[in-house]
């Protein structure tokens, strides 16, 4: 669905993205994932035509996005970041002329619109003006415009950014059911979404891809280096020192002031040391009230990835 | 074009959305009704050799009024939409970018003749109060109104162009008043330079939209204006299309 090769981009020099490379299939949900300025927004402006690339080529459903630009753009809904709209329209009016640009058969455009404003949660707004709305509505009827044409693909640059809890839930849900039917390419900042909506991730960092993986095989990777956290009232014991005699423990961080300890061990990959700390506690006679190895999140892999050279 | 017409109506209803387009009709209500009302009592008072029609069209206040309003209408045109970023849901549906460019161009055009309604409504008031035409002839109405929707298109392309160029729209305005405000006064030097020779001085007339005005509202229909306005209407959508592409140049 989406091709890219050896996309780069330059402002004024100063390159935005680097050589990118990669390829999403129909009907997979892919994360785009990165820091700010790490180049996604770039990278989703250039395959939704808005700008051409300084060089390399981007195909969307094998139509050219700088070339066949027309045709690429008939199969894509495209919500830029921070949503855009005439702030003078009502939402329904916005919707009908969206449509109408989008080239929706004019008996169909009143079905979809319904559709759509049924599907984003927009009925109750449906007469207001747009520049009266809620961020969260905005960013909901932005969703909507994507929608309303029924693109093959989708691209959504943060749909969940500024939206509380709740309408992010139900963002993430949307999109979950979208993806039987489309496929989609999102930007997020928010890690947890990006595990539970999409099939495959990329890891974006100064402009360069530093990971494509699904997020399962992702959290394998740094798992393996996880860790171990312990709590536990080590008496008169350092405690620190004792773990790390443990062979396979890496770094052991002491937290807690009162009796109880909580120590934070970093261990080595594929190594399982609780055994060994069960050992140590009962020779020592420590108490020990939690013992359990701590499950990576993508939120691990994105700082391991993004935060080497921050420091 | 259906998808064109999408554009059109959207660019039109976003004139009436916008209190700019009050403020200018109003103004704009105002000094042409102060023009008509002076014109006619200058005329009460003396014999005079041209018909109230002629003295509308071609007095200080009327192109006063004029030369202001071109810049009010197109400055937000393109430079409002690169502001609010609107450009890119814009850019990214598959619309082609003459369109866009035709679509704003013909909304101005809408707005401007919409101005200029209420005007015929002073010709028919002065017919009905004074049993009098305004005019001798149609043809004296029909080449006014064709020489201000000819120049009003020139102009309306030169502002289209300005805010192309810009994201601000005070610059825009500031621009195009200036472009539209020379080109007006290149054809007022024929009157105001006496010693240059004849030929210069016929040369700056073809280019007096004044000049064209007079023999427009006279009922002469000459057809090189029309050929000027039109094709110098097409050079600046041109220009303004080349523009608006100029952010998919690969530099």
């Amino acid at each position: 669905m989406i091709k890219v090769e050896n996309l780069t981009k330059r402002y004024a020099g100063q390159p935005a993205i680097r050589d990118l490379n990669f390829e999403v299939s129909r009907g997979e949900i892919m994360g785009f994932l990165g820091p700010n300025g790490a180049g996604k927004t770039t990278t989703m402006r250039i395959l939704a035509s808005f700008m051409p690339p300084t060089s390399g080529r981007a195909t969307i459903a094998g139509f050219d996005v700088f070339e066949q630009s027309l045709q690429a753009r008939a199969h894509l809904g495209y919500m830029p970041e921070n949503v855009p709209l005439y702030s003078d329209m009502r939402v329904t009016e916005y919707l009908r002329y969206r449509a109408a640009l989008k080239g929706v058969h004019h008996r169909r455009i009143t079905e979809r619109i319904g559709d759509v404003k049924e599907l984003c949660g927009l009925k109750s707004v449906e007469n207001k003006l747009i520049g009266a709305l809620s961020k969260g509505f905005r960013q909901r009827v932005g969703l909507a415009d994507a929608l309303v044409a029924e693109p093959d693909l989708l691209i959504l640059d943060e749909p969940t950014i500024g939206l509380d809890p709740n309408q992010i839930r139900q963002v993430r849900e949307l999109i979950k059911n979208l993806g039987e039917q489309h496929t989609i390419l999102l930007s997020t900042h928010i890690l947890p979404e990006v595990e539970m909506t999409c099939s495959r991730v990329i890891i974006i960092h100064k402009g360069r891809i530093e990971a494509c993986d699904t997020p399962g095989n992702l959290l394998g990777k740094i798992r393996q280096a996880g860790g171990v956290v312990l709590e536990a009232k080590v008496g008169m014991d350092n405690g620190a020192d004792e773990l790390k005699k443990i062979s396979g423990v890496r770094e052991v961080i002491t937290d807690g002031e009162d009796d109880w300890k909580r120590f934070s061990l970093r261990v080595e990959s594929g190594v399982d040391v609780r055994e060994e700390i069960f050992r140590l506690a009962t020779e020592r006679h420590w108490a020990l009230r939690e013992l359990t190895q701590r499950r990576a999140t993508l939120e691990d892999v994105f700082v391991e990835i993004t935060h080497s050279d921050a420091v | 074009m259906r998808k064109f017409y999408a554009l059109l109506s959207r660019e039109v209803r976003g004139y009436f959305h916008s209190p700019i387009a009050y403020i200018v009709l109003i103004f704009f209500l105002i000094v042409s009704g102060i023009d008509f009302y002076f014109q006619i009592s200058f005329m009460n008072q003396r014999q005079v050799q041209y018909t109230v029609q002629e003295a509308f069209f071609n007095s200080v206040f009327f192109w006063f009024a004029f030369v202001l309003i071109f810049p009010l209408i197109t400055m937000r045109l393109f430079a409002e939409e690169f502001k609010l970023g609107t450009i890119e849901p814009l850019t990214t549906v598959p619309v082609r970018d003459w369109q866009v460019v035709l679509a704003k161009f013909f909304g101005a055009l809408v707005f401007y003749v919409v101005l200029w309604i209420p005007t015929l409504l002073y010709f028919a008031i002065f017919l009905k109060v004074t049993n009098e035409p305004a005019a001798h002839s149609a043809g004296a109405y029909a080449g006014s109104y064709l020489m201000l929707l000819l120049l009003g298109m020139f102009y309306l392309s030169i502002g289209c162009l300005t805010s192309v160029l810009t994201r601000n729209q005070i610059i825009a305005a500031v621009i195009s008043f200036c472009a539209i405000t020379l080109l007006f006064f290149l054809g007022l030097v024929q009157f105001i330079l006496l010693d240059v020779s004849s030929e210069t001085r016929d040369l700056l007339g073809y280019f007096s939209a004044i000049e064209h005005m007079g023999t427009f509202s006279r009922g002469v229909i000459d057809t090189r204006p029309i050929i000027l306005y039109v094709s110098m209407t097409i050079v600046m959508l041109v220009l303004t299309h080349q523009a608006f592409q100029s952010r998919k140049w690969r530099l």
